[in-house]
């Protein structure tokens, strides 16, 4: 007598094992049929992301206050300027990260005026570490490619030197924002990455002519903060302006007027644009910035309807005369 | 009843039914049109269609359920799909039966053997899955950053599992399975995949249902059906066509050569049964390994599984014709393995597998670096309503065709290469071709496709009416006036049919009125005018026809242009209303002109649904000089032309 099985007891091992496994992927396959079962369907929208919002960066407590300082020389106008307002020191503190968002729009040299110009984005970046920051951060979502524009400009150059940061957009860096009370800047991409890692932000752009809405100065210059088909928004150019306005509430505002671009905007591409008119406007009211830029480029506040319209939101005051700003002359 | 005619029958049942299902696809409410017949149903039975959509969108859309009546069988009784149930495969016998007709039993038999290259199935299985399931492959690959927890638990599962290994002493396997979790790692919490990469829905391509729905709705049935008022009253034409008919064609004669060419070599749904036939309880084999090996039961073998040897269950299509041949009974379909062994699993190596399985995920950067789910989105495309946004569309749409027979107005066709190897035969409209536009209260695609690719919505949603009304009508795309090639802008024809034939209410097409000089005023003087008619010198209007009651004679008033329309005229005199006042017409300047009143059509974007009317109306019969473009459809925000005001 031997122990080995018979073969029909093997077959029946086999048959039970099989069996059983057969059963297990039965029960697996109605499991999972039925936690995916869907009787419903999609919906008519694309999932999106959460959306975001954007905390209020103007230091509390203060008075708005407002210099203009007229000279041609950018880092002294910039001083003195900032020494009106009551030195950058009153606005950022030691440990703030800060955010400069410039403008650098364009692939164009910073002799066309187009954009921030790079010596006054590495004296304010010298300045804010200055005062004490631990870090601070250059950004735009410029409209032509990024990278030139950052390089040909001379900001990626300028922001390096000065040991701040640039940050590139890259997909990922935009997260949808609703703004309160808005009506186009709904769920719609903002370049929130470098929102993330700040408690400051700084807007610091050139006085510009620009076709379509009239002028693009410190206001115009959030546009930049915006991703996705943004364009279709110059469909209601003062509305958006206002609206990004509404969205950022910054530390401070910078609008050089040292050149102004006078036509052909927001390009421009010739000196022949160009205007010297020697003036550096450092707020806390971006609407009484915008205002005194316009006398720059000899428009008023009929021509320029989002300084009302942001004026009537409570932004600001297009009356900048009311914050007694201190002019400077330094030549 | 010997058991294969009971499998015949089925087959048969199965192919009328199908072929039922074709028919009565077809907008009516007659009782052998669509009124409630379930025509997806072999579609829905088909798990690989369900397999495929629970990859790409995590969820088992209604009917599709029935994908898993099919498994539940499978795993107990083996392929029997394919040999009882699928129409291609009957299709494939049959035309397979008809080509080794005529050939010696030696010939069957060596066409019947066993080939390596039936791996080929699986691999095609293993791609079409992998590239399915990419957006699973990354959320496990992105775990550490999105699941730290999880991930925390799997790194302490793996420590655990390395420990017993290492207690077992296999210190290599303890090495690759650190390497492959500190590569995760790095990966997982290195960044994030751009946007292109997310999963792609190709089962389509070569599933059997799919194709043969797409082939039998979109070429057979317009070549028979055309004589047959009853099964559409208009010729149907399908656009791109030609590669679906070739495939077709190809799988069926194939058969010829190779019986049930397609089943054994090619079918992914086959392999995916295959795969899970392994488990089955009952089984094709042997009773007894002494036979006499007259091999004649494999001479009809419809799977080439080798059932006079080691049978492999994973090809076997259940046609028990090898059980039907045997003179010794020795064959029989048991839950004994077979006598003379058995291999249950697929001839697929693990190399074969790993590669199979990266070339499905590769396809998908490969498909869509053109951009055509990015910036570069192809305008012509025009999707029907209800079609979910590209991406999620291409998640669900398994390119059935089951819209585009629907369609009553025949203009969803199969786009070619048109939208890349990705859109391949979705369907998109074509306002040239078929019987109108899109009809404004028509939903019949989005409810007759089997994966929501385009939602079942209702005519309220349609129509944005009742609880939709906040969000508008459906919109499709947006009609453009192609000003140089539209009659009244470049050629001075009256003609506005688009405006007349819009469907929208208030019409998204509006006009604008204007007179345009065609014979000028130094072409004409008068000689005499009369209160109602004046003559000129020479023969102006000689080749002219001035009195269809679009023409008018103009002459400058103080403020703006007089005019009087022309009523009738020869080579020289026109006769005009009103009645001249002799004093307003400037005889003695000559200065008069003969001026044709145009209403020159424009697009109200706000309005405009897209729906194609004016496109297919518009007499410029060639390229239309009003055409729809995706611009402003409704699915995807990206797509968005105007502020809503």
């Amino acid at each position: 007598m031997t122990n080995d099985p018979k073969p029909s007891d093997l077959n029946r091992r086999q048959f039970i094992i099989r069996s059983t496994k057969a059963g297990a992927a039965l029960a697996a396959t109605w499991a999972v049929g039925y936690g995916l079962y869907d009787t419903v369907g999609p919906s008519s929208q694309a999932v999106r992301q959460t959306s975001v919002s954007l905390a209020d960066f103007s230091v509390s407590g203060q008075q708005p206050r407002m210099c203009v300082a007229r000279g041609a020389d950018r880092k002294k106008s910039l001083a003195y300027a900032l020494k009106a307002v009551g030195g950058l020191e009153s606005y950022i503190k030691s440990g703030d990260r800060v955010l400069l968002k410039v403008n650098a729009a364009f692939a164009t040299p910073p002799m066309l005026s187009a954009t921030t110009h790079p010596i006054l984005v590495t004296e304010l970046c010298r300045r804010c570490f200055q005062a004490g920051a631990a870090n601070v951060i250059v950004t735009d979502n410029p409209i032509n490619d990024p990278t030139s524009c950052f390089t040909l400009t001379g900001i990626a150059e300028a922001a390096r030197s000065a040991g701040a940061e640039l940050i590139v957009p890259r997909q990922q860096s935009f997260r949808p924002i609703t703004v309160p009370n808005a009506r186009l800047i709904r769920d719609w991409p903002l370049l929130y990455e470098p929102f993330r890692q700040v408690n400051k932000v700084i807007g610091i752009t050139p006085v510009k002519d620009h076709h379509r809405s009239g002028a693009s100065m410190v206001m115009k210059n959030w546009y930049g903060l915006l991703g996705g088909r943004r364009n279709i928004f110059h469909q209601e150019v003062h509305t958006i302006i206002k609206e990004l306005a509404m969205m950022v509430r910054p530390t401070l505002v910078i609008l050089d007027g040292t050149t102004t671009m006078m036509r052909n905007g927001p390009t421009g591409g010739s000196l022949s644009d160009l205007k010297s008119t020697n003036t550096m406007i450092v707020s806390t009211d971006q609407v009484a910035a915008d205002a005194f830029g316009a006398t720059l480029l000899g428009k008023n506040l009929s021509d320029l309807p989002f300084i009302a319209q942001a004026q009537e939101a409570g932004i600001g005051t297009a009356d900048y005369q009311s914050l007694n700003p201190q002019m400077v002359d330094i030549s | 009843m010997r058991i294969i005619t009971a499998r015949r029958i089925s087959q048969i049942f199965f192919l009328l039914l199908f072929v039922w299902f074709c028919l009565v696809t077809t907008l009516g409410d007659r009782w052998w049109q669509l009124r409630g017949w379930s025509v997806n149903w072999l579609i829905e039975l088909d798990p690989l269609v369900g397999l495929g959509t629970i990859l790409t969108t995590r969820t088992l859309y209604k009917g599709l359920v029935w994908g898993l009546v099919t498994i539940s069988l499978t795993l107990l009784l083996g392929r029997f799909f394919c040999g009882w149930i699928c129409p291609f495969g009957t299709i494939h016998q049959f035309i397979g039966y008809l080509g080794k007709r005529s050939r010696s039993v030696a010939q069957r038999l060596s066409l019947n053997r066993y080939h390596r290259w039936q791996a080929i199935k699986y691999w095609i299985l293993i791609f079409l899955l992998a590239s399915a399931s990419l957006d699973l492959v990354f959320d496990l690959l992105y775990l550490p950053q999105n699941a730290s927890r999880v991930f925390a638990g799997i790194i302490a599962l793996v420590l655990v599992i390395s420990l017993i290994i290492v207690w077992r002493q296999s210190f290599r396997a303890v090495i690759s399975i650190f390497v492959a979790a500190g590569v995760w790692m790095v990966i997982g919490l290195g960044g994030q995949p751009p946007s292109f990469f997310s999963a792609s829905l190709q089962i389509g391509l070569l599933d059997p249902l799919p194709l043969l729905y797409r082939s039998i709705n979109l070429v057979v049935l317009p070549i028979v059906g055309g004589g047959f008022r009853e099964i559409s009253p208009a010729l149907r034409y399908y656009d791109g066509i030609g590669l679906i008919g070739l495939i077709f064609l190809l799988a069926v004669f194939l058969n010829l050569k190779i019986p049930r060419f397609y089943c054994r070599f090619i079918c992914p749904l086959g392999a995916l049964l295959g795969v899970l036939s392994r488990y089955a309880i009952w089984r094709i084999g042997k009773a007894d390994d002494a036979c006499r090996d007259c091999q004649l039961c494999e001479q009809h073998c419809d799977g080439a599984c080798a059932p006079t040897s080691k049978v492999r269950f994973s090809e076997c299509v259940l046609c028990f014709n090898c059980m039907d041949s045997c003179r010794h009974g020795l064959i029989g379909y048991r839950s004994a393995p077979s006598a003379a062994g058995e291999i249950t699993g697929p001839d697929v190596t693990k190399r074969e597998f790993t590669i199979a399985c990266l070339s499905g995920l590769a396809a998908i950067p490969a498909m869509r670096l053109n951009g055509h789910l990015a910036a570069n989105w192809i305008p012509t495309l025009i999707r029907p309503p209800g079609a979910l946004a590209e991406k999620e569309f291409l998640a669900r749409c398994i390119k059935c065709g089951q819209c585009m027979r629907i369609c009553p107005t025949n203009i969803l066709h199969p786009t070619g290469l048109a939208s890349g190897i990705e859109g391949l035969w979705t369907p998109a409209a074509n306002f040239r071709i078929g019987s109108s536009g899109c009809q404004l209260k028509c939903i019949a695609c989005g409810n007759v496709c089997p994966t929501a690719a385009i939602r079942p919505i209702s005519l309220d949603e349609r129509l944005g009416q009742k609880r939709f009304e906040r969000h508008g009508p459906i919109r499709i795309g947006t009609a453009f006036v192609d000003r140089g090639r539209c009659l009244p802008w470049a050629m001075d024809k009256p003609c506005i049919v688009c405006q007349e034939n819009c469907p929208v209410s208030p019409k998204a097409i509006f006009t604008r009125v204007s007179f345009n000089t065609v014979i000028d005023s130094h072409m004409l003087t008068i000689r005499f005018a009369a209160a109602d008619q004046i003559e000129f010198d020479g023969t102006p209007f000689q080749d002219w026809r001035l009195d269809t009651g679009d023409y008018f004679l103009a002459g400058p008033d103080t403020q703006d242009y007089q005019r009087w329309a022309i009523q009738r005229h020869t080579a020289n005199r026109l006769w005009i209303r009103p009645n001249l006042q002799q004093a307003r017409l400037p005889v003695s300047e000559n200065q008069v002109a003969i001026q044709i009143r145009l209403q020159r059509p424009f697009v109200e974007p706000n309005r405009c649904i897209g729906c194609g009317v004016c496109e297919h109306e518009c007499p410029v019969r060639g390229k239309r000089a009003i055409r729809v473009t995706a611009e402003n459809e409704s699915r995807h925000r990206d797509r968005q032309l105007l502020l809503q005001s």
